[in-house]
């Protein structure tokens, strides 16, 4: 299996704090990996040094062999990076639809002279955007209205919107931050569904996730990071196992949390 | 984030007079109604004053399309936007002069001249934050202002006069009122239009996309800093063009009359109509063009209205009088799979 | 040369004081106020009205009078800030950065055509001007209003970083302005602090307008246009959001546009201190004395 991307003693500081300090992980072809940690251990800031919004101060990130370590945001994103956020990023003002074109962007297809003469290569340009942004809307099992701002949707939603519109980046990684906070039992099942078909789809996974059952039952190998270092990497059987992980979770005690009840 | 309800969308209640009129706002025809009711207006009244009130009120619509390019749809505010104004009409008056050209022909001129403006002051600000690029806007409006008052090229404080005409064929003209009239509402129509257009492509997806979430829009691959330099030098495009009618239909330009009072007004026209909405940017300029000819004895009051508008506007309605407000078809049905698969796969990078 | 340097170091005393207020409140809120240069031009016509209806400065009374009329002035358009930032910006607080934006553009608008409404739209000669013995330091010519109004301004900025460094308002200010939701958890009045931010803020360019009405003698209803740009681009130099810097950026500004002012002639002094504020932007966008920050994502 060939290596997706490499990520190598990533770093970054804030001030003093040291919110990543020598993450290192791979991630090859088709895999669905977990990281995971306490609160503020620095897990979004590894996905925001990943993915360019923050400009690590130390280490590398390769992704399919071009060094995209620092690049911006935009041309990660072009190299086969698509990603959520932790706290919804949608556009709250625009429609459903618009929202999945959004990922669609670098499909190209029409110049802006296309669109103010409306030649025949715009419509069907836009004919193709419309229709690709239902198809990923249907991938992810979207039920809700489509043409109504998306602002109006239920959380629940908006959470499946936000993967579709990275869906449709077609990209050869996807980043996920916490895909399963707030949802309930059923909604769970249906993103640990949804991760595998979109595996299928030839998309390596890393996610952020606190629920544990999921972490457990989806993942194929599980990072894990405490105060910005990575105290374990392994199998989710071997992670459970580990000394360490207990300790970083449940300070010295015996085992409560970490089972998997999915 | 709202509830774990969806909220339909359900029309607000209103009376059957408020729900015709909103009808008539919202169909797809406004456009064509409102060109056909300007090139009826002068059966009207033709008297040269009514003329040349209106052909003032069409430039300025002109302008606030071309400004809702960059506040309304990319949310960039540009606090100086009479300047790419100032930069087409003194572009063409110039050019027109020394080479003693019908304006027309100056067009190739004015383009680059506005695209090097736009790029001039957004190539380094358009990498600040936002409020910097108001400022600096702002601060632009003025240079070029004062630049204007002090070059020996552009006439100095007294300016240029004696501008060409727009063309001339043999003997016909475009210099009737009447007649440049008609071209002036055919140009700014041909200009709405297409920034309407704009807006609904790929490329005005994009701005909005930045307007409404910035890093969002960098994580799904839109280069943030090249979509804002495409949509501020469009908005300079369309301001140096309405540059250009300006000239001819004035034939005199001087630095007085490109102020800040006149950037504000412009704004004002986009903030109000409701921003990002062609429809309402349109109406917005209108009423801000027109209105005070027809309140003429409170005329020292209406800058000041102005301004308390422009602050209520926005404290009780942050987006607009009459925002855009983004409805699409829920899905026909009329896409037969396979498109849909030749579309994704198209694209398909994996 | 020592011309130069005196004459910019005295304009940039101006642009200190306007600066000051700019900056504070970007660095607490956030918020480009741009209706803060036209606080300074409301400073100039409450000073205006005041000493007008005194009939002048009675001779005797001379510089005492003027303070007295400087220090009601800055109370007055410090109570403006107040309210200003009550009624048109608290309400936007959580709005869309281009909403508080065009409203403060309002707000500039409404000061200067209000001014304009009530006080005409043509320039007032202010009814003292301050004239004093002329001394030669240096081969600079350097007048007692000069030194007087310097005086002034040293003082008012004296105080102000006292008052940031040692009281606890002060110090709330320094905690709002690195966490605002922090700050509300620990305690601080945020609203409060607020509060007290635009009107000191408004008080010292207020008493930058009563100042520069003594001094240059004409006052019109646009003249926080061109001053406020100046202000903020003194604050970017100094680095936007940092008191000190706001001073230092008035008068390097004031040193740098006069050198400007001196090579390319005069006419071009504002164009040549808006290509330093582009540069500045564009080279060191956190100014002399600023921090850089990693926005959180
Ligand atoms: N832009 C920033 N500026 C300063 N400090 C930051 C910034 N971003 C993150 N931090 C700090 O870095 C540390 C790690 O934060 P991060 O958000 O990466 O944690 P996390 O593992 O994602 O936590 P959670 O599970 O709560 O989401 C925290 O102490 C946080 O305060
Ligand atoms: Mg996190």
């Amino acid at each position: 299996m060939s290596v997706v991307l490499g990520v190598n003693d990533l770093q970054i500081a804030f001030g003093g704090v040291k919110a990543v300090d020598g993450l290192t992980f791979d991630v090859h072809e088709k895999e669905i990996i977990a990281v995971i940690g306490p609160n503020g251990a620095g897990k979004t800031s590894a996905f925001n040094c990943i993915t360019g919004f923050y400009k690590p101060t130390g280490g590398s990130v390769v992704m399919e062999g071009t060094d995209i370590t620092g690049h911006r945001p935009a041309d990660i994103a072009a190299v086969g990076v698509a990603r959520t956020f932790q706290n919804l990023r949608l556009f709250n003002d625009l429609t459903v639809l618009d929202n999945v074109r959004a990922g669609m962007h670098l499909n190209r297809g029409q110049s802006w002279a296309d669109a103010i003469f409306h030649t025949p290569r715009f419509k069907r340009s836009e004919a193709a955007y419309t229709a690709e942004a239902h198809y990923w809307l249907d991938f992810v099992n979207f039920e809700g209205p489509r043409g109504v701002p998306i602002a109006n949707l239920s959380y629940g939603q908006q959470k499946q919107v936000e993967i579709s519109r990275a869906l449709a980046r077609k990209s050869k990684l996807l980043l996920l931050d916490e895909p399963a906070a707030g949802l309930n039992y059923t909604e769970k099942q249906n993103l640990l569904e949804l991760c595998r078909r979109i595996r299928d789809l030839g998309t390596s996974i890393v996610l952020i996730e606190h629920d544990m059952g999921l972490v457990m039952e989806l993942s194929e190998r599980i990072v894990v990071m405490n105060f910005g270092r990575e105290i374990a990497e392994g199998t989710p059987a071997e992670v459970k196992a580990n000394p360490a992980v207990i300790e970083a979770y449940l300070g010295k005690d015996e085992e409560v949390e970490i089972d998997d009840n999915a | 984030m709202s509830g774990s309800t969806f909220k339909s969308q359900a029309p607000r209640r209103m009376g059957p007079v408020a729900a015709k009129v909103s009808g008539l706002l919202e169909s797809k025809y406004l456009g064509w109604i409102a060109l056909a009711a300007a090139l009826l207006a002068p059966l009207l009244t033709a008297s040269p004053y009514s003329l040349n009130v209106m052909t003032t009120a069409a430039i300025f619509v002109m302008l606030a399309a071309g400004l809702n390019i960059v506040v309304g749809y990319c949310g960039l505010l540009d606090l100086g936007y009479i300047a790419f104004m100032a930069v087409g009409a003194y572009t063409s008056g110039i050019v027109s002069r020394a080479f003693d050209l019908p304006l027309f022909f100056t067009i190739p001129a004015v383009l680059v001249m506005t695209i090097l403006a736009g790029l001039i002051i957004g190539a380094p600000t358009l990498r600040l934050r936002s409020d910097y690029l108001a400022i600096v806007t702002l601060g632009f409006g003025e240079i070029t202002r004062i630049t204007a008052n002090n070059l020996a090229v552009t006439g100095g404080p007294s300016g240029i006069y004696g501008i060409p005409k727009l063309l001339t064929f043999g003997d016909f003209s475009v210099h009737s009122p009447a007649v440049f009239y008609y071209v002036t509402i055919l140009i700014v129509a041909f200009f709405v239009l297409a920034s309407a257009r704009l807006g609904k492509s790929r490329l005005g997806r994009a701005w909005r996309f930045v307007r409404e979430d910035e890093d969002a829009a960098e994580a799904m691959g839109i280069h943030t800093y090249k979509v804002k330099l495409m949509a501020y030098i469009f908005g300079a495009v369309w301001g140096g063009f309405a540059g250009v009618l300006f000239a001819s239909h004035l034939t005199a330009i001087s630095p007085k009359t490109f102020i800040f009072l006149q950037s504000a007004l412009v704004l004002m026209a986009v903030v109000l109509g409701g921003m990002g909405n062609m429809r309402g940017v349109v109406v917005g300029a209108l009423v801000i063009s027109l209105l005070p000819e027809l309140l003429r004895d409170l005329s020292e009051y209406r800058y000041l209205a102005f301004g308390l508008l422009l602050v209520v506007a926005m404290v009780f309605r942050p987006k607009g009088l009459w925002p855009a407000r983004p409805h699409e078809d829920e899905r026909t049905g009329a896409e037969p799979q396979t498109a849909v698969d030749a579309a994704v796969s198209r694209g398909e990078s994996r | 040369m020592t011309q130069i340097i005196w004459d910019g170091l005295f304009v940039g005393s101006f642009y200190a004081l306007i600066a000051l207020g700019y900056s504070m409140v970007y660095g607490i809120i956030k918020l480009l106020n741009f209706a803060h240069g036209d606080i300074y031009m409301l400073g100039a016509f409450i000073g205006f009205v005041m000493l007008t209806s005194m009939g002048g400065l009675p001779g005797a009374l001379g510089i005492g009078a003027l303070l007295v009329v400087l220090l009601v002035s800055m109370a007055l358009t410090g109570g403006a800030g107040v309210l200003i930032e009550r009624f048109a910006y608290r309400p936007l607080r959580k709005a869309p950065r281009l909403a508080v934006l065009i409203t403060a553009v309002g707000v500039s608008f409404t000061l200067q055509y209000g001014v304009s409404a009530i006080m005409g739209s043509n320039p007032r000669s202010y009814p003292v001007r301050l004239e004093g013995d002329v001394f030669d330091v240096l081969g600079a010519r350097i007048s007692l209003p000069q030194v007087l109004l310097m005086a002034i301004a040293a003082i008012l900025m004296i105080s102000l970083n006292t008052y940031i460094q040692k009281t606890s308002t002060g110090r709330a200010m320094r905690s709002i302005s690195l966490d605002m939701k922090g700050s509300l958890l620990m305690g601080i009045n945020v609203n409060s602090v607020i509060t007290r931010t635009f009107f000191i803020g408004s008080a010292l360019a207020g008493a930058a307008g009563v100042m520069s009405g003594a001094y240059y003698g004409k006052i019109d209803f646009m003249m926080g246009f061109l001053i406020g740009l100046k202000a903020f681009t003194a604050a970017v130099i100094g680095g936007i959001g940092n008191i000190q810097g706001a001073m230092l950026g008035g008068l390097v500004l004031g040193l740098l546009e006069a050198f400007g002012a001196s090579v390319f002639g005069g006419e071009w002094r504002d164009v040549f201190s808006f290509v330093v504020l582009i540069l500045f932007l564009t080279l060191r966008p956190t100014g002399i004395l600023g921090e850089r920050v990693t926005e959180r994502v």
